[in-house]
């Protein structure tokens, strides 16, 4: 074990270190967790994984409204007497010791009753009394031990999602009676006229009759539905040849029984079914613990804190919320809705909106806008407008939100199904009219046996492997996309669109770089102490950006909020903050932010923080540029112009000063112009570009907080690799396409023997099977194939 | 030969019960979490140990300092 890493959470603990019971903690939150551990027996937490905690937060007050009973009652999944049942998604649950430690909650508190994890939701559920206990206290013993829920508006009031499993007792029962019938028609493929085969052929037939019952009018019921929808709005799309297909071997099978013309063809029509569910099954990836229809509820807080008429404070729901209310923004709490400041100054961070993670400040009488985060002392304000009507919010008014799926799409299928279809009728029909005059007993053995041998069931398969496996690859790798149609529409796009900050900037540290005159030892130590004293995020940033050692506390040291610090050692005065606080002169030459020193009224310096670029834009913008229009849309300033411009191919476009609506016409008015277009964001301001874009990709830094409604979330380390991902995408649309040539090859084979009349069951059986099982082989070894190389070169 | 129904009576039948079990368990949501349960069963086994003796537990708790 590494002795530097923090035993709880294994953080890095150079710079403080608090040893207890020989073990190192990098902060007091820490160590308490382990306290509280090994006090209740539940040390084996550590032994499962290293270091497997959360720092706790604190989180005084920030649950209170919990303590109220028409909010509670809408959070919780159940109540009777004194039992409730509630379930909470608490982002932290990341490994084994998580599981344990949270369905061992009892050992903590004996009114816990029971408590279940569910890792893939990140979700645990839990039974307890409320004699002595409430939801505020469970919710308050989880954040002590490092696993707070999250809490948002989307919980208040939420319906539980009913799941459909149709699918799956469907593929259930097609493959229970494709594995029946298959074990009855087994003797009959011999054609052995042994005299108790014969005696009971008709029972074993009219077995696998019962048994293709379920599999046509249960299982292969959404063939029929969505052939019937395509034949009404004049599609033809794959399902009708493979519905087609299904009648006629069922109809074609019955008759062949009644009559005692032949065994029929139940083995296929089961096998057929079958087949097809599972590719349904295999498309249909999903990452259990994300959500890609995000709105700002996610995002939002359930209750704030108001202040009545007689200056008390009291909780109230989110949209009870009304013009004129007085509202308490504790320190990191989110601003729910557009107000006016009342306190003397605020500090807000408004990295959920533009993804850029500096600070605003406000003073006394501005306007602030929903969707912030006050960082620091409590602030007031004075709400101006409810919830739903903020500045951010309006936007999820807008008709783009309403539909969910694009109209122009067509998927690669649907463009093939057509011709395939006429085909298809074409020959059943000439094979039709050529055996009426030849020999007109087999003609409609023929028709029959054509439609059934064409039915499309290969080449309805090549496409969910192939972009179901690429799904899977991708998610690997940390690219998550909604689905399979996602892919398709990404091989097909001619301008992709960025966001600036957030996107192309990474949020978590910038390039700090000092100018000015020589810093001393003694300066430098000075410095970093009033750093250390301070919360603002500069001050953090700064704090472990210099290199001092010494720790010492300076003599005085007053911090003002949205201004800077003053602090004083051995007689020297220093001022640290804006270039206004520090020597009442504005030199801002550059529109980079800075923090300026001054030591007894002298200007030393200033630290110059310059955004930093995500690894690899330069080389992602330089390859994509030749296949595509390139676009930045910004929220912020020109201030990053002359950098883009020289970094970026001459052809990208630039935008600045985007609003969020205005980035969303942007994209409907490339749109307009016949174009595919992919939006790449991530605050909650590119939301409206997203979900109007034909794709809208969210870069996120850690997917399992939360990114706006979107088409696929990438992982910030991916970005670089973004063009690597179109152009495999590009390739798995060429492996479905020689797939389809595969099934088609299977078809002549199999047309062959349908248009000589010689199809007997036993020969579909075996071609069905082996084309649908050799296109499944192909698709996969082929997509996994092509991805390695490109993925990690 | 006649026992040829019989039997396929009962072949038919122990497979529906164990249709009638898949779907059971599909409904009552056993495949929704396909993870946390390999790993719950896991820890009674630590449990366990840990609640029988002493000695075990002190084992159990020098390991990771080893490790």
């Amino acid at each position: 074990m590494s002795i530097t890493k923090c035993f709880h959470c294994g953080d890095d603990c150079s710079t403080t270190k608090i040893y207890h019971d020989d073990k190192l903690f990098c902060c007091n939150g820490c160590k308490t967790v382990f306290e509280i551990f090994s006090e209740n027996d539940l040390t084996c937490y550590y032994d499962l994984e290293k270091n497997p905690g959360a720092t706790p937060i604190d989180i005084n007050g920030k649950y209170d409204y919990l303590d109220k009973s028409d909010i509670v009652e809408k959070l919780i999944d159940f109540q009777e007497d004194s039992t409730e049942i509630v379930t909470l998604y608490i982002p932290h649950i990341h490994c084994s010791s998580c599981i344990w430690v949270l369905e061992n909650l009892h050992k903590l508190n004996t009114q816990v009753i029971s408590s279940q994890v569910d890792f893939p939701k990140k979700k645990v559920s839990i039974t307890y009394k409320t004699d002595e206990f409430s939801l505020r206290q469970l919710v308050e013993l989880m954040s002590r031990i490092g696993y707070e829920p999250y809490i948002s508006l989307e919980n208040y009031g939420q319906a539980p999602k009913s799941i459909d499993r149709s699918l799956v007792y469907k593929i259930g029962i097609a493959g229970f009676a494709f594995g029946n019938v298959m074990f009855l028609s087994f003797p009959e493929y011999f054609e052995v006229s042994e005299y108790w085969l014969e005696q009971y052929k008709p029972v074993f037939r009219w077995l696998m009759f019962f048994f293709s019952l379920p599999v046509v009018f249960y299982a292969g019921r959404d063939y029929f539905k969505s052939a019937i929808k395509g034949l009404k709005s004049g599609i033809l799309n794959i399902d009708i040849p493979i519905a087609l297909g299904i009648t006629v071997l069922f109809v074609r099978s019955t008759v062949d029984i009644v009559f005692n013309l032949g065994s029929g063809f139940f083995d296929s029509l089961t096998g057929l079914v079958f087949f097809l569910l599972l590719g349904k099954i295999v498309q249909q990836k999903t990452y259990k613990f994300m959500s890609f229809e995000r709105d700002y509820k996610s995002y939002f807080p359930i209750a704030v804190t108001k202040i009545n008429a007689e200056g008390k404070e009291e909780n109230t729901q989110v949209y009870d919320i009304e013009r004129g209310d007085r509202l308490l923004i504790r320190n990191r709490e989110l601003l729910p809705v557009d107000g006016i400041l009342m306190s003397a100054s605020a500090e807000i961070d408004y990295s959920f909106v533009t993804g850029e993670a500096k600070l605003v400040t406000k003073v006394s009488g501005d306007k602030v806008y929903a969707g912030g985060k006050q960082r620091g002392n409590a602030v007031e304000i004075i709400a101006e407008k409810s919830v739903e009507q903020s500045y951010l919010t309006q936007l999820w008014s807008n008709d783009v939100f309403q539909k969910d799926y694009n109209p122009k799409f067509q998927s690669l299928i649907d463009k093939i199904s057509k011709k395939f279809t006429i085909a298809v009728l074409s020959i059943a029909f000439s094979g039709l009219l050529f055996w009426l005059f030849y020999d007109a007993s087999l003609a409609l053995n023929v028709f029959t046996a054509v439609l059934i041998i064409a039915c499309p069931c290969a080449i309805a398969l090549a496409t969910p492997f192939a972009m179901g496996n690429l799904l899977r690859i991708f998610g690997k790798n940390g690219f998550y996309l909604k689905n399979t149609n996602v892919l398709e529409q990404m091989a097909d796009l001619d301008v992709f669109v960025f966001d600036k900050t957030g996107t192309l900037t990474t949020n978590k540290k910038s390039d700090i770089s000092y100018s000015g005159l020589t810093l001393s030892e003694e300066d430098k130590m000075v410095l970093k102490n009033s750093f250390r004293n301070s919360n603002h995020p500069l001050s953090r940033e700064l704090y472990s950006f210099l290199s001092s050692q010494n720790i010492q506390d300076s003599e005085t040291f007053e911090e003002h909020l949205g201004e800077g610090i003053i602090s004083s050692y051995n007689d020297h005065t220093y001022r640290l903050g804006s270039a206004k606080f520090v020597a009442n002169h504005v030199d801002d030459s550059t529109l980079a932010t800075a923090v300026h020193v001054s030591k007894d009224e002298n200007y030393l310096g200033k630290f110059k923080f310059e955004t930093i670029y995500r690894k690899g834009v330069e080389s992602l913008f330089q390859s994509l540029d030749t296949h595509y229009k390139l676009i930045i849309l910004s929220g912020d300033n020109e201030g990053e112009k002359p950098v883009l411009t020289k970094m970026l191919p001459k052809t990208t476009q630039m935008f600045f000063n985007q609003k969020p609506d205005s980035k969303m016409r942007l994209i409907e008015k490339i749109q307009s112009e016949n174009k595919h277009v992919a939006m790449v964001g991530d605050g909650l301001n590119d939301a409206g570009a997203l979900k109007q874009a034909d794709i809208g990709i969210a870069i996120s830094e850690n997917v399992n907080v939360f990114s706006p409604a979107c088409d696929a979330i990438m992982d910030a380390s991916e970005f670089y690799k973004l063009d690597r991902y179109v152009e495999i995408t590009k390739k798995g649309i060429q492996i479905i396409k020689f797939g389809f040539i595969f099934s088609f090859l299977y078809n002549v084979v199999g047309l062959y023997f349908a248009l000589t009349g010689q199809l007997q069951p036993v020969i579909a059986a075996i071609l069905m099977p082996l084309s649908s099982i050799s296109i499944v082989i192909f698709t996969t070894l082929a997509t996994q194939y092509i991805s390695k190389p490109i993925l990690n070169k | 030969m006649n026992v040829i129904y019989g039997l396929l009576a009962i072949s038919i039948l122990v497979a529906l019960v164990f249709l009638g079990l898949f779907i059971f368990s599909v409904k009552k949501g056993q495949f929704d979490d396909d993870y946390t349960p390999s790993v719950r069963m896991l820890f009674d086994d630590e449990l366990v140990k840990e609640k029988g003796d002493d000695q075990s537990k002190e084992n159990s708790n020098n390991q990771p300092k080893q490790s």
